[in-house]
Formats: structure tokens, sequence, C-alpha cells
């Protein structure tokens, strides 16, 4: 009976593992259940690649992706969304150090170059329907429209969720709540740029190799 | 253009009486209660305390009411099914016309995965799982509250299908290219791929959720190997709703696209492949099942440990069985269509996945017994539902096993034998555990205890009623009577279906035990208070606090120092006796303010649902823009968090005492 004393009075004394630590802080369980979703959404997207996998040759003699796609443009696309996923970092970076000038500067910068993207991508879309290349000419195209404007309106969501977040240091300051939604907001970038290098492999550059 | 898109009068269909009666019965219970609420002048009191509510518990206790009302309807779907199958043989046409029969299967099968079974886990998971671990919320409460109202709307969508328009005649898997505008013009697909595309989203942040809160929030010193088995499963669970349920949101997206924008991804023509949608549905599909037994798995493991009176036999082999089915679990999709016509190679694989999971179900079930073996077992209604899981679920497992086997497979695919199968394993492993948490919790969620009588009376109804329903079919299905036959020649199969419906009216009558039970025990609740916190003994944290638990579920945040932490400290109480216990300073404890974000988010998404369905796109644009303008005004709130102050715990402490002090 003793025994069960000191074994509970060692223990109050022991050293506590991470796991014995107790309910983590705030702004670690906000960024860690954000990672659960980023996770989720990368899941929903790899739904989205299997199904371009399935179809990428399913052309129904129609144009495929060797003859539809612009390197030039996508080049220009990606280079937009990498170097925009490096002024968010430095937006991040701003935003830890409370500046709020260069935080409005470089969330600027990542707002104009992600509508760039955007802007170059609505053209691509917009030349290949011209050229009769619609979503409903085929299997391949419907995938690749799906997949590719996934991601756009990822892109989008991201641009309305940056500039609500704007107003929001605008009226509230740096408090902890808005935060925690600018470091949320931040891995949500980076995320679609894993996502796009994924995409400009998958579509772009394994799209006009064969 | 019209401004009301493709809906019209004709949408109602006045000429049919069931479901014009149905509908008009459903519409005047809904309005008698909705007067009486309004009368009795309960709105304010329903709108502070629960629709706006954040609390886990009333937020479980919710998705139960809402499980349990979806049950009447789904149960309904289900003897109308067996009558019709009854009496529709031969020279016989039923009462049932085979383009009403058609929904009322894909009705039932919809229903019944989504709006009772996945309600009745997340309830559960909802209301124990936060005070299991010893804290006092969720990660993200609001997030909580969200889900739940997001679920309710895809009920209301799917209920709406049953009086406007028509719900989908395709199966609950709404296979194309069937589901495809070519062959279902109708709206009916439409209210199908909706109603799940908004509960989904629902679905997904709770799995989020409850990963988040069972990895970061547990109290101190709650490792992972002094977790309660239901939170283990509550994780093996929500992982596996964080991996699937995006790829069921694909998927029905993509089917979407096919069916508003003239897509390809699942048509006959133009390149598409109807086989991928199955493959996809099924990787959601097989997880899915999981998902929903898994958590039944947990509340047997609580329900076998307490009744017992001993701590769970083998906890360690039950946690990396949990973990084991949930990694296998998305490795034997293929097995729901052999016949697709695979090489032999990939179907012998996928047999072989699917008779090595039945390998930790089994040690699970090891497990259970040796949990009750030499233990002092109570036999009270909850361990009723267990023992009736245990010796129906073996059984059904082993049908599984058959049907794992390819060639056999071939034999019996989409026949009844199959429609048994699963249902011989659906029913006492998520409904039979779900009524063992909804009777072992009910005592903590509302401080009185289940009447005993009428409990068991609903449990040999189901088990003797089950078993009439679903064995006769295995039977019919060897003698190759295909599922879903609105109408069948062969007289043979006859006297079986009429075993079949026998089973099913006395399931109808464990469901009005089940009813008797809840009024008989709320006319006696002060007999059967709970006046301890813990009426049934139990090992786990929720019983260490009242019944029914206060806002701020503990008054001083538990330290865990043992699995079975109660237990442990129940035991270790007469020791510390002598010890004198210091006089705690009770705190003010801050909770998240209650909010009506997530109903009216979910006002918004009905909106959009069911403009979406009838194409009405001015008002599709609205309810968009409506949610978003919500989502920014609750953005942009001031007060996020409400302080209880240390005297109103103090005095609540007061009034319940507790037997041991965490």
């Amino acid at each position: 009976m003793n025994d069960a004393v000191a074994i509970y009075d060692v223990r109050q004394e022991a050293f506590v593992p991470a796991s014995e630590a107790g309910p983590a802080p705030k702004r670690i369980v906000v960024a860690y259940g954000f990672w659960i979703f980023l996770l989720s959404d990368i899941i929903m997207f790899s739904a989205l690649f299997a199904a371009y996998a399935v179809l990428v040759r399913n052309t129904a003699g129609g144009p495929s992706g060797a003859q539809l796609f612009n390197q030039v443009s996508v080049a220009l696309e990606t280079a937009c969304l990498l170097v925009s996923s490096y002024t968010c970092g430095l937006m991040s970076l701003a935003v830890a150090s409370r500046e709020r000038a260069a935080v409005y500067v470089r969330a600027l910068a990542t707002f104009v170059l992600g509508a760039a993207f955007l802007a170059l991508e609505l053209r691509e879309f917009a030349n290949m329907i011209a050229q009769g290349a619609t979503p409903q000419r085929s299997a391949f195209l419907s995938a690749f429209f799906a997949l590719v404007g996934c991601h756009g309106l990822h892109v989008t969501a991201g641009l309305i969720w940056l500039a609500v977040m704007m107003a929001q240091i605008a009226v509230r300051g740096f408090r902890a709540t808005v935060q925690r939604r600018l470091w949320c907001f931040a891995l949500f970038w980076h995320a679609l740029d894993i996502i796009w290098v994924g995409l400009f492999t998958v579509v772009y550059l394994m799209g006009v190799a064969s | 253009m019209n401004l009301l898109g493709k809906l019209d009068w004709s949408a109602v269909p006045f000429d049919q009486p069931i479901i014009m009666g149905a509908g008009g019965g459903v519409v005047l219970i809904i309005g008698a209660i909705l007067g009486w609420v309004v009368l009795k002048g309960y709105v304010p009191y329903l709108w502070r305390e629960w629709i706006t509510s954040v609390d886990h518990k009333r937020i479980g206790v919710m998705y139960l009411v809402l499980a349990l009302i979806m049950l009447l309807r789904g149960f309904s779907d289900a003897i109308m099914m067996r009558s019709q199958q009854a009496i529709a043989a031969g020279g016989a046409q039923g009462y049932l016309p085979p383009e009403h029969y058609d929904q009322i299967f894909s009705a039932h099968g919809t229903i019944m995965i989504f709006f009772v079974a996945m309600p009745l886990i997340i309830g559960l998971m909802n209301f124990a799982v936060p005070l299991q671990l010893g804290i006092r919320d969720v990660a993200f409460p609001t997030l909580n509250s969200v889900s739940l109202w997001l679920t309710a709307s895809g009920i209301l969508l799917i209920n709406v299908s049953l009086v406007v328009g028509e719900f989908a005649r395709t199966g609950w898997m709404a296979y194309p290219p069937l589901s495809e505008l070519q062959f279902s013009p109708g709206v009916g697909v439409d209210y199908y791929l909706w109603s799940l595309q908004i509960a989904g989203v629902g679905t997904l942040l709770t799995g989020i959720n409850f990963v988040t809160t069972i990895l970061k929030t547990r109290a101190p010193g709650m490792g992972y190997m002094r977790m309660p088995v239901f939170c283990w499963t509550a994780l093996g669970s929500s992982l596996s709703i964080v991996a699937v349920f995006p790829v069921l949101t694909a998927t029905l997206a993509m089917l979407l696209l096919d069916r508003y924008l003239g897509f390809h991804f699942f048509t006959i023509d133009a390149g598409g492949n109807p086989m991928m949608y199955v493959n996809l549905f099924w990787v959601w599909g097989h997880p899915e099942v999981y998902i929903l037994v898994l958590p039944a798995f947990g509340v047997f493991s609580e329900v076998a440990a307490t009744f017992s009176g001993k701590p769970l036999f083998g906890y360690r082999s039950m946690v990396a069985a949990t973990m084991a089915i949930c990694v296998l679990s998305m490795l034997v999709w293929l097995h729901h269509f052999f016949t697709m016509g695979a090489s032999a190679n990939v179907n012998a694989f996928f047999g072989m996945m699917s008779m090595i999971i039945g390998v930790p179900t089994g040690v699970k079930i090891f497990n259970w017994m040796f949990t009750m073996y030499g233990g002092r077992v109570r036999f009270s209604v909850p361990i009723l539902w267990l023992i009736g899981f245990m010796v129906t679920f073996v059984l059904g497992g082993l049908t599984g096993v058959l049907l794992a086997v390819p060639a056999v497979d071939w034999t019996v695919h989409n026949s009844l034998f199959l429609v048994a199968h699963f249902h011989h394993v659906i029913i006492p492993g998520v409904v039979f555990g779900c009524f063992a948490g909804y009777t072992y919790w009910f005592p903590k969620a509302f401080g009185f205890k289940l009447d005993e009588a009428w409990g068991r009376r609903a449990f040999w109804c189901w088990f003797i009623g089950f078993h009439l329903a679903f064995m006769p079919l295995y039977v019919v299905g060897l003698m190759g009577m295909t599922r879903r036959l609105q109408h069948y020649d062969v007289l043979a199969w006859q006297p079986w279906l009429l075993v079949a419906e026998a089973g099913a009216v006395i399931i109808l009558a464990g469901i009005v035990c089940q009813i008797m039970q809840f009024v008989v025990s709320i006319r006696n609740r002060e007999a059967l208070r709970d006046v301890t916190g813990d009426p049934w003994n139990g090992l786990t944290l929720e019983w260490s606090t009242a019944s029914p638990p206060p806002a701020w579920n503990f008054a001083f945040q538990p330290h865990v120092s043992a699995r079975d932490a109660f237990w442990f400290e129940k035991k270790l109480a007469p020791l510390k006796k002598g010890q004198a216990a210091e006089p705690r300073k009770y705190e003010p404890i801050e909770t998240p303010k209650s909010t009506p974000i997530g109903f009216v988010n979910a006002f918004f998404a009905v909106v959009f649902g069911f403009a979406a369905i009838w194409h009405i796109w001015w008002m599709a644009a609205f309810g968009i823009l409506g949610a978003f303008a919500a989502l920014l005004v609750f953005a942009f709130r001031d007060v996020e968090e409400v302080e209880i102050p240390a005297e109103t715990i103090a005095q609540f402490d007061r009034a319940h005492p507790l037997e041991v002090a965490l």
C-alpha cells in the first residue's frame, strides 16, 4: 500500500515527457490545426491529380497538352507565384517585428504577384477556349481545367483572405488573433506553391514531354 | 430567363398520396413543435443556450438529436422497402411504383450512413472526448458549431427533397453513368450531391478539430499510453476523416462539374471514365466504414471495462489494433468492385488485404472477452449491447471474409447476400455501439440514468429483429436475388422476405421501446438521479466531474498520473486520507463566447444548396455572399471569450460535492 503512495510521489517529481506536458499554447494549437487542414487540402488535390493522370490521354480526338501549353506563359506564372511566396515570407518577418508599414508593402507585393499569376492563368485559359479547347471538349481538358482551375480558385481565395487581413491589421492592429491568422495565411500561401510545383511538373513539363 | 430556375409547382408531387402524406405529417409535426416552443417562450433560451452554443457537450447532444430523428426517417424507408419486397412477388406489384421505390432505397442508404451513423459517432465524440481528456473544450469550439450546423444543413436539404422535387434514383453511391445528366436529368442527384458536399465540409472540419484536440490539448500527464481507448478510436476515426473526406469532396465535385458544366470526367463519351468514380468513391467509402465503427469499438471498450469492474485487457494491443485498422482500411477499397475486371493479381492483393484487416478486429474481440473474463460483470443495458454485438459481429465479419475471396464475390456480387453482410456488420458494430454509448453517457449528459427495463426490452427487440430481418437475406442472396428489386417473379423467395418483414417489425418495436424508455426515464428522473457524477463506478475522467458537467467541465485542471486516471485516483484516495488536503483557491475560467456564426453560416449554406439544385443563380450568389459577409462580421468581433467568475465556480462545486478531487 505504501508502495503505491511512494510511486505516486515519485511520479510527481519525475521528468515530464512532451506528451504529458498538458495543453499546448493557443498559437501552436491553431497552427497545428491549420497544418492538418492543409494536409487535407493536399489530399483533395491528390484526387484531382489522380483523375488527371487517368484521363490525360483521353483527348477524344481533340488537342493534347503538347499542342496547347505555352511554356513562356507558364514560366512567367511560376515565377510570379514563387516570388510572391518569398514576399509573403518577408511579410511574416515584418509581422513578427510588428512593422506595420513593411507589412503593408510586402503584402501589397504578394497581392500584386498573386494577381499577376491569376491574370496570366486566365489569359491562358481564354486562349485555349478561343481555340476550341474547352473543358467540354474532352476528358483530358475536363481534368486539366478542374485541376489547374482548382488551384486558381485557391489563389483567388488567398488574395481575398490577404485583403481582409490587411483590413484587420488596420482596424485591430497586431492583436493575437490577427497574428495567428496571418501565420495561417502564410502557411496557406506556401502550400499553394508546393501544389503548383507538383502541378507544373505533372501537367506542364510531362505534358509537353509526351 | 426564369427567376426561379427549374423550380415550379410541378416539383411538388401532389398526385403521390404517400409522399404528400409523409411530407404533410413532417410539416405538421415541425409546425407543432415550433409553435409549442414559441408559445412557451423557449425561443430565447434555445437561441442562447443551444443554437449559438459552442460548448462541446451541447453540440454533442444536438448531433445525437439530429441522428436519432434521422434514424426514424431512415428506418421508415427501410420498413417501406421490406414491405414492398414482402408483397411484390409474381403477379402482385406492391404499393410502391418503381420510380418511388428507387428513391427510397437511395435515400435509405444516404441517410443511414451520412445522417444517422456519422452524427451518432460525431455526437458521442463531441460529448465524451474533451471530458475524457480532462480539458474544457475542443481545440476550436466555434469551428465545432460550424460543423454541427453544416451537417444540419445537409440534413435539411435531403429532407426537402421529399416534398420539393425528388431524390436520386441511383442508389446511395450514385454511380455514373446512371447519375450523369444524360440518364438522370432530374434534380434528385443534385439533392444528393449538394447535401453531401455541405455536410461533408462539416465532417472534414470536425476531423481536423478532433485530431488537433487529441494530439495537442490533452490534460497534463495524459501521455499517449494513458489516453482512454475511446479517445484513441476517436483519433483513428478523425485521422481517417482528414485523409479521405477530401477525396469524397473532390469526387462529388467532379460529378457536379459533369452535371452542371458539361465536363467529361465520368461520362461514356469524350473519353470519360465511369470506373474512375467507382474507384475514387470507395477510396473514401471503405475507410468511412472504419470511421464509423472505430469509435463504436471505443465505446465497447469503455463499457467492457467499466461494467466488468476492471481495467481493459490488452490496452496496448487495443491501441495497436485501432491504428492498424486505420492504415489497412485505406488498402482494401477495390473489394467493393472485384467485378470491375482488374487483373487477377490486383484482385488477389485486395482480397488478401481484406482478409488481413480481420486480424486486428479479431484482436479487439478477444480483448473484450478477456476483459469480461474474471471480472465482476454487471449485466446492465450497455453491456447487453456489447454482448449482442460480439455474438453478431463475429458472424457478420466471417461473411465479410467470404466476400473477400474474389471468386466468391463474383458469384454473389450485388446480391442480397452482400446487403445482408454489410447490415450484419454495421448494425451490431455501429448502431449497437452507439446505443451502448447513448445509455452509458446519458446520465453524464442529463444527470439521470435511462430506465433499465425498457432498455432491456429495446435490446432484445433489436437483437431478435435484426437476425430475423437479415439472416433470410443471406439465403435469398444465395438463391440469386439481386439487391434493389422493386418486384420479382421467383415465388420461392417470398417466404424468406416475409420473415425479413417480420424482423423489421420487431426492430420497429425496439425503436418504440427506446422512445418509451426516454419518456419513462424523464418521468422518473428523480428516482434515476445521479448525484455523485459517477453512476457506473467509471474509470475515466468524465466521471470525475458533476452530472451534467458545468460549462467549464472541471473546476481545476485535472493532472493525470496513470492510465484509467479516475479509477487510479479512487484507489489512491483511501491511502491519501491521512494527508491534509490543501484548500484550493478557485480561479476565474475563460470560456469561448457563444456565437451565431455556425447557425447563420448554415442558413446561407442551405440557401446556396437549394438554389444550386434548382439553378436559381441569383439566389446561389446571395447564399455565397451572405456566408462570406457573416464570416467577415465574425472575424471582426471584439470579444472572443467570456470569463466565468471564481465565485460561480465555487458555488457550483459546493452544490456538487465529488468523490475524489483530482
